[in-house]
């Protein structure tokens, strides 16, 4: 008989892997039981400030859906059937109570649905403090410029009436800083998938992400680094997989299950648009001067390409995925929509004809944070790695 | 129990002028490059009609295409040729008709080709989706395209700071594009002369839906009222043809009211009114006219209707001013039905059934339209709560015929009026 030691990345995905699975988010709770009168503020998809949040000396948490874990009900008593599955388990959540130990939550504009869940929200948490961020789609610095960063004078004044501190406390700039910080790990992590992706299994670097939607930034950072020496010293086998990087899923989120099932059908993930949050304004937001201004500028500077971001100029369309592929070497491009998610599925032929012309591979699937048919994903995955690794060149 | 409709169908002058207005615009579309007019491409939500006139523009709505394919039974073969072209079956079929419809030569309802876009204006209003819609289109056009972002009234009312944001816009965006378009000046005085003519035909359009209040309703606020909303929403908002419209169209309802008669259906007056309904979401296109008579054949008049204020809640008392032109504009976009938060929805739809003494109320949920759609079910909850009124719920599609069952329509729908029959019959406690 032999015994399979747990090795020190096993027992770190494992304990990753529970905290991130916990529907009942313990881990906030348990960072709101460390000292009385802590406050935690939930967030959707796809880009809020975080650092907002943080300064006014609350938690900000990823609220992302509920996967596959739960049995959906009465989220189901909300939304018709043609419309995404985000929406009805996120309800779910709220509904059952799992969410009770959030303070409030931000819906940021990033969609019809998430629009409309903001304001029932409103009609079925009264007591909430419940807030619908908008985001400049004109990126003039005179004018949206100027009216995100109203905006998020107002927010951050909110914010702080709720956590009980006064604006004279708050300091955004050492916010800031902690997020750059947690931000260049993302970096790092996304660095080390894309020089060695053998060393890091895509659905790792899923957990890592995601930790950071419940655990303070600072904890985060840490868990990253953790999680970064681990995967650097493994012993891993080189692999000769299919690199490719996913695009579409920046909102409802795939199942980890189905994250696995891509890796096991030979891809390696070079790239990603899950949890933007993490990344979105990367990890040069300017630490000096005017805090919340370096946020607004940040803002209307990043480069990043979103369904629910405006591109203002029809030949940049797409630029940002080809030089995802071009940057991390990636051999093709799966498209993973959640089904219903019209952003993500009208952006789509766009960035094909872009893909197209360009000359990248790629194919393409729905998917919902509940799908339980991998197989089928699985074929398609292994026939486009397969497909890549033997045409690629040609 | 049928209600009996008198069966000579009459058309109202004013639906006779209506016709011959759209008419004479597709034509003056159809000739628009020879007669160096620029033509804009926008949407109905948040539309600057005013401001694309002042610059001498043609206005022509890609939704309009859409559910005028819808009614002439082409939008089928328009969207299976977009679903043929990589778009996916999930998404909002107005832009697959819209898309399919451009793919097989773009070919509008008079059968001549309508002209190319030498603007995109798209205004960012109640509705993500328009964003993708004109990026699209964008990619097939390569013109210019102006983006005016509205904010979305999440906490239920419009902030200075978003009328600013608004303004600010048009200034630094959407005017100069015009102009460089145009090659015209801007004249804020062409301008204020126009929403002046908004201001009195939006007073009027407020007069004919608000007429629905008395007993019998001598419109019918949502079949009925798509037509009357079409000049202000359209093309011809701020003209003075418009505003001859409204004027004409308020002295046929009077007359109707005075007389004590009820709405002009498809197939005539309708004499008796059974139920007054109020109806959240849009009209399925593709059936219209049926969809219409399961209506009118219960005698089920719809008093109030939110989809008639997806251009302009102007029953809200919002109208545009000369005074504040620009201001005006912004207030008006950020103003537009889809473009309100879910609990004033509720809002809306609760005083409507109170105000307009309505026997229940119904959703018609879109399953291409999420704007709408997500959230309803609340929202029925919410206002049957609030209410004491029941609520019915049935779906159907905008233009895509293949979501469109007469059965299952009809069948909801009977159930829904023998329910209101029954509630009708009870004695109050
Ligand atoms: S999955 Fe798509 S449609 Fe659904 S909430 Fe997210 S962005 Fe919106
Ligand atoms: S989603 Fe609704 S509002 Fe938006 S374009 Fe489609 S039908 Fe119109």
């Amino acid at each position: 008989m032999t015994t399979t030691e747990t090795t020190p990345i096993e027992a770190w995905t494992r304990r990753v892997e529970d905290l991130v699975l916990d529907l009942d988010l313990s881990a906030v709770r348990a960072w709101k039981d460390a000292q009385p009168g802590r406050k935690a503020i939930g967030f959707l998809p796809t880009y809020v400030p975080r650092e907002l949040i943080h300064a006014a000396g609350m938690l900000p948490v990823g609220v992302l859906g509920a996967g596959e874990e739960l049995e959906i009900v009465r989220g189901d008593a909300c939304f018709q059937s043609y419309i995404c599955h985000l929406p009805r388990s996120v309800m779910e959540l709220g509904l059952s109570g799992r969410l009770d130990v959030l303070d409030g939550m931000l819906f940021p504009s990033t969609c019809d649905v998430i629009r409309n869940l903001s304001g029932l929200w409103q009609l079925e948490f009264p007591d909430k403090f419940v807030r619908y961020v908008d985001v400049p789609q004109n990126f003039d610095p005179e004018v949206g410029g100027k009216f995100y960063e109203r905006l998020l004078r107002e927010l951050l004044g909110e914010l702080c009436a709720l956590s009980g501190k006064s604006p004279e406390e708050v300091d955004l700039a050492a916010s800031v800083r902690i997020y750059n910080t947690n931000r260049a790990r993302v970096s790092e992590l996304y660095a080390l998938r894309a020089e060695e992706p053998w060393r890091v299994p895509a659905s790792e670097a899923y957990l890592a992400l995601r930790a950071g939607m419940q655990l303070p930034p600072e904890e985060h950072t840490a868990l990253l680094e953790e999680y970064l020496e681990l995967a650097r010293a493994a012993e891993r086998p080189m692999q000769d997989n299919a690199r490719v990087v996913i695009a579409g899923a920046f909102c409802e989120q795939p199942p980890l299950p189905l994250i696995r099932t891509l890796e096991r059908a030979g891809c390696d993930l070079v790239d990603d648009d899950f949890m933007l949050v993490s990344r979105w304004l990367g990890p040069d937001v300017p630490e000096t001067g005017d805090p919340l201004k370096a946020l607004v500028d940040a803002y209307l500077a990043f480069g990043g390409e979103a369904s629910c971001k405006y591109v203002p100029d029809g030949e940049d369309k797409g630029a940002r995925l080809i030089a995802s592929v071009r940057e991390k070497h990636a051999e093709g491009v799966i498209f993973a929509a959640p089904s219903f998610c019209d952003p993500a599925l009208l952006d789509r032929p766009m960035l094909q004809e872009a893909l197209d012309e360009a000359g990248i591979a790629y194919t393409s699937f729905k998917y919902s944070e509940n799908t339980g048919q991998l197989q089928p994903i699985r074929e398609q995955a292994g026939t486009f790695a397969d497909t890549i690794k033997l045409w690629g060149d040609q | 129990m049928n209600a009996p409709v008198k069966k000579n169908v009459v058309k109202e002058p004013s639906m006779l002028r209506q016709k011959e207005m759209i008419a004479q615009h597709f034509r003056d579309l159809a000739r628009a490059k020879e007669q160096g007019k620029k033509v804009v491409y926008t949407f109905v939500p948040g539309n600057l009609t005013e401001l694309m006139l002042s610059f001498d523009c043609l206005p022509l709505h890609p939704e309009i295409n859409a559910l005028q394919s819808g009614m002439r039974k082409l939008s089928g073969e328009y969207i299976a040729e977009a679903e043929r072209a990589g778009h996916s079956e999930d998404v909002c079929t107005y832009v697959k008709c819209d898309i399919g419809m451009m793919l097989k030569g773009n070919i509008g309802p008079t059968g001549e080709k309508l002209p190319e876009p030498d603007l995109l204006l798209l205004s960012y209003t109640g509705c993500f989706t328009f964003m993708k819609w004109f990026e699209l289109l964008r990619e097939r056009y390569k013109c210019p395209t102006a983006m005016l972002h509205v904010p979305y009234q999440g906490e239920g009312h419009f902030t200075e700071e978003q009328v600013q944001y608004v303004v600010d816009q048009l200034r630094s965006e959407i005017i100069p594009k015009f102009e460089k378009v145009t090659g015209q000046a801007f004249d804020i005085d062409r301008l204020r002369d126009l929403l002046g003519n908004s201001a009195r035909a939006e007073e009027d359009l407020v007069y004919v839906l608000e007429s629905a209040k008395k007993r019998p309703s001598p419109i019918d606020a949502y079949f009925g009222g798509v037509y009357y909303i079409g000049p202000l929403f359209t093309a011809f908002r701020g003209t003075p043809a418009a505003t001859e419209y409204y004027r004409m169209l308020r002295e046929e309802v009077d007359a109707r009211a005075a007389a004590g008669q009820g709405p002009i259906t498809p197939d005539g007056l309708l004499d008796e009114e059974r139920f007054r309904l109020v109806v959240e979401g849009p009209p399925n296109w593709t059936h219209f006219r049926e969809f219409w008579k399961m209506f009118a054949d219960e005698g089920a008049v719809v008093v109030a209707s939110t989809y008639t204020k997806v251009g302009g809640t102007y029953d809200r008392g919002f109208r545009h001013n000369p005074e504040r032109p620009l201001e005006s504009l912004a207030e008006y976009c950020l103003g537009c039905y889809t473009n309100l938060n879910m609990p004033t929805r509720v809002d809306m739809l609760t005083n409507y059934v109170k105000d307009y003494e309505a026997d229940g109320f119904l959703i018609n949920s879109i399953k291409s339209c999420n704007s709408f759609s997500a959230g309803q079910l609340v929202m029925m909850r919410q206002v049957e709560k609030r209410t004491g009124k029941p609520g019915g719920f049935i779906e159907t599609d905008l233009v895509d015929p293949r979501y469109f069952s007469a059965s299952n329509v009809k069948n909801r729908l009977e159930s829904f009026f023998q329910m209101l029959a029954q509630k009708g019959q009870e004695v109050p406690a």
